[in-house]
């Protein structure tokens, strides 16, 4: 267990010595309960995340609106619901949070959605991206994104760029669902075929019987959508069987080519087309910071779009706390609602309805830069609603 | 004296509730896992049937449990009861295979069921939400008055309540002539038959309790953490059940409840310290225990008290 009041006095001290001005630097530290996947199969995700937020409190520092922010890293393993929304409780009732933050994959979030409502705090949703998540429970909000918001792109561009008939390979869960939904949808809407429509499992998945039958099948395209860091094995199976000499293109949403495990897809990878709402070559100052202070606290990371969350969950919590200038759940939630900020993605806005987050998204092609792949944008949807 | 440490022991489990009052959600689930570590001792311990499949019980309680109150019928008690009846059917229906084969082969047999209902599971989505899990399962509150509290108090109270009931009739049960019998099956099976005892018909009714109270675990899992995923059915709680067997001590109710509480507190304390080697330490302990002796942890505490 830590020590907040003697951690929290020094950290005020130190506030006080800085910046004089500050007259309620010794007020109560704003704890944020952090459960990530740190482990297990998810833990890139868990890793990108709690690098992000490390890099925020460095560049923002620690103290915000006269608060310090305490942030209780918890690890949940990826896989467990019941261990996350464990934790949760644990950190409310335990070590007295006043926000919930992180949240790897949507089952996740989804187990905890009640600790949050019944606590009266907000919740944070950091990277789980199905749509029905802030639904839940009126005190989520969510900073990463939904898959609806940017698999609707990717579907309608394939559709204008000569792509007539496609096949979908999804992971069997509910983001894959709504994934595999919202393409179908917008790709026939815009005059496409389903060839084939295909659902992976989530856990031990075996890619190679499915990319069979996509090559059998013979569509213009394969659309595939799975959770961050499977993308590599799709890709090497995507190559081995042979399927782009098949004439198979390979598009996706930017799960797919995350930006973390990119540089070790290989040259196979070159040319995918991918839509999303981040990529770390993304051209902007703030994206320049964002990228430069990641790095100086993981030097061998590359910012992915969790990352992004992260950092953006952190600013979404420190913002409001200044506007609020204070930790009670109630006063934080409001304060969060229709908030506003430029993203190192772009502009970004928490929607006050849905607590969903509205952001522009990007079609991006991968392509070699100074011997290192990227994903570089080339065409933008603007500020597409959740 | 035993009957003085008995009821310490329950005094300490019940007084938990004041000493640890930021732990209450760990705890439930201390209680749950007892439940779920006494039935499997009735089955491996005493009647001697060795399992890897006992999570397909706990997972159909849960599922069961969960999805009555999804349905709209989130009475505890009601839900909990009907929870360890499909259970004990289930294990009813399925021991005549487990029981056909050798030793071996009634393994594969538990291990295999086990893996088929978590696939089906998985596959029936409409009804258990699949890999998402289950959602909005609304318990009512207890008898009608206490609601189900985001601090664990009812939960912990609850769940122990039912852990205690259940000990105490499994305890009843071993020390009938039923449960001597069962010992007698797991020392010498063909001897049992030859005085008269009908061996078949005595391990089929040990399979159905054993699987009932592991189907009541798994229901208490379901309604105090008001979700259920898929992990209910997951190998590597049949597993950890028998890691707790172990640790506890075999054959002994009260061991399976040690173990249940030091493996339980132990994973939770070392996952705390060191996420990424927590089953190292586990393994190291199983290990050392295995060294010292016979009987876990309860082995040791009898020799260390004579």
């Amino acid at each position: 267990m830590s020590r907040p009041t003697r951690r929290g006095l020094l950290a005020g001290g130190t506030a006080l010595l800085a910046a004089p001005g500050l007259a309620r630097a010794q007020a109560e530290p704003l704890k944020i309960g952090l459960i990530l996947p740190m482990t297990g199969p998810f833990a890139s995700t868990g890793r990108q995340i709690d690098a992000a937020t490390r890099a925020w409190l460095r560049t923002n520092g620690e103290v915000q609106a006269g608060r310090r922010l305490e942030i209780l890293l918890r690890d949940d393993g990826g896989v467990q619901p019941d261990t996350t929304r464990r934790l949760a409780q644990e950190l409310v009732v335990r070590d007295k949070v006043k926000v919930l933050a992180g949240f790897g994959l949507t089952p996740l979030a989804l187990a905890t959605a009640p600790i949050a409502t019944e606590a009266k705090l907000p919740m944070v949703v950091m990277a789980a991206a199905t749509a029905i998540i802030p639904q839940r429970s009126p005190y989520i909000l969510r900073t990463s994104f939904t898959l609806p918001q940017v698999t609707a792109p990717i579907a309608e561009w394939a559709a204008r760029n000569g792509i007539r008939s496609a096949a979908t390979l999804v992971t069997d869960f509910a983001p894959g669902h709504d994934a595999e939904g919202v393409f179908k949808a917008r790709f026939a809407a815009a005059g496409g075929r389903m060839a084939l429509e295909l659902r992976s499992p989530l856990r031990n998945p075996d890619y190679a019987p499915f990319l069979q039958r996509v090559k059998d099948a013979k569509p213009d395209a394969l659309f595939i959508f799975c959770p961050s860091g499977e993308g590599a094995a799709i890709m090497k199976q995507f190559q081995e069987r042979g399927l782009k000499e098949a004439g198979i293109k390979l598009i996706g949403t930017g799960d797919v080519m995350d930006d973390d495990i990119l540089n070790s897809f290989g040259p196979d990878a070159l040319g995918t087309i991918t839509s999303h709402h981040y990529s770390a070559a993304h051209d902007s100052p703030e994206n320049a910071a964002f990228t430069a202070a990641f790095r100086a606290v993981a030097p061998n990371m590359r910012p992915n779009f969790m990352a992004v969350g992260g950092w953006d969950g952190m600013t979404l919590i420190a913002e409001s706390l200044k506007a609020a200038n204070d930790t009670d759940g109630d006063k934080l939630l409001a304060a969060m609602k229709g908030r506003s900020w430029l993203s190192p993605r772009g502009p970004v806005t928490i929607a006050a309805e849905t607590r969903d987050i509205t952001q522009d998204v990007y079609i991006r092609r991968v392509e070699s830069r100074e011997g290192q792949l990227w994903n570089l944008e080339f065409d933008r949807i603007a500020q597409v609603a959740a | 004296m035993r009957y003085a440490a008995e009821v310490a022991l329950w005094l300490l489990a019940l007084g938990s509730y004041w000493l640890f009052p930021d732990y209450l959600g760990l705890l439930a689930q201390v209680w749950i896992a007892a439940l779920f570590a006494v039935s499997l001792d009735l089955l491996v311990g005493y009647a001697g049937v060795v399992t890897l499949g006992h999570a397909a019980f706990f997972g159909l309680g849960a599922y069961v449990a969960g999805i009555l109150a999804v349905q709209g019928w989130g009475e505890p008690f009601s839900g909990l009861l009907l929870a360890g009846l499909a259970a004990a059917l289930l294990g009813l229906l399925t021991a005549p295979l487990v029981l056909r084969g050798g030793e071996l082969a009634g393994l594969m047999v538990t291990l295999g069921l086990a893996l088929m209902l978590y696939e089906a599971a998985n596959k029936a989505a409409f009804l258990t939400g699949g890999a998402d899990g289950l959602q909005g399962v609304e318990i009512w509150p207890l008898f009608g008055r206490f609601r189900f509290d985001l601090y664990g108090r009812i939960a912990f109270l609850y769940a122990l309540g039912v852990l205690f009931l259940c000990f105490m009739a499994l305890r009843f049960l071993v020390a009938t002539p039923f449960g001597l019998a069962l010992r007698g099956i797991r020392g010498n099976a063909l001897r049992m038959a030859a005085i008269g005892t009908p061996v078949r018909r005595r391990l089929m009714a040990a399979y159905a309790v054993s699987a009932g109270v592991a189907g009541l675990a798994g229901a208490l899992l379901a309604q105090t953490a008001q979700f259920v995923s898929l992990d209910v059915l997951a190998f590597h709680r049949s597993a950890e059940g028998l890691l707790m067997l172990l640790i506890g001590g075999l054959g002994a109710l009260y061991g399976a409840v040690l173990g249940a509480a030091a493996f339980t507190v132990a994973h939770h304390l070392l996952a705390e310290m060191t996420p990424q080697f927590w089953e190292f330490w586990i393994g190291a302990a199983l290990v050392m225990l295995v060294m010292l002796g016979r009987g876990g942890m309860l082995g040791l505490l009898r020799r260390l008290g004579r």
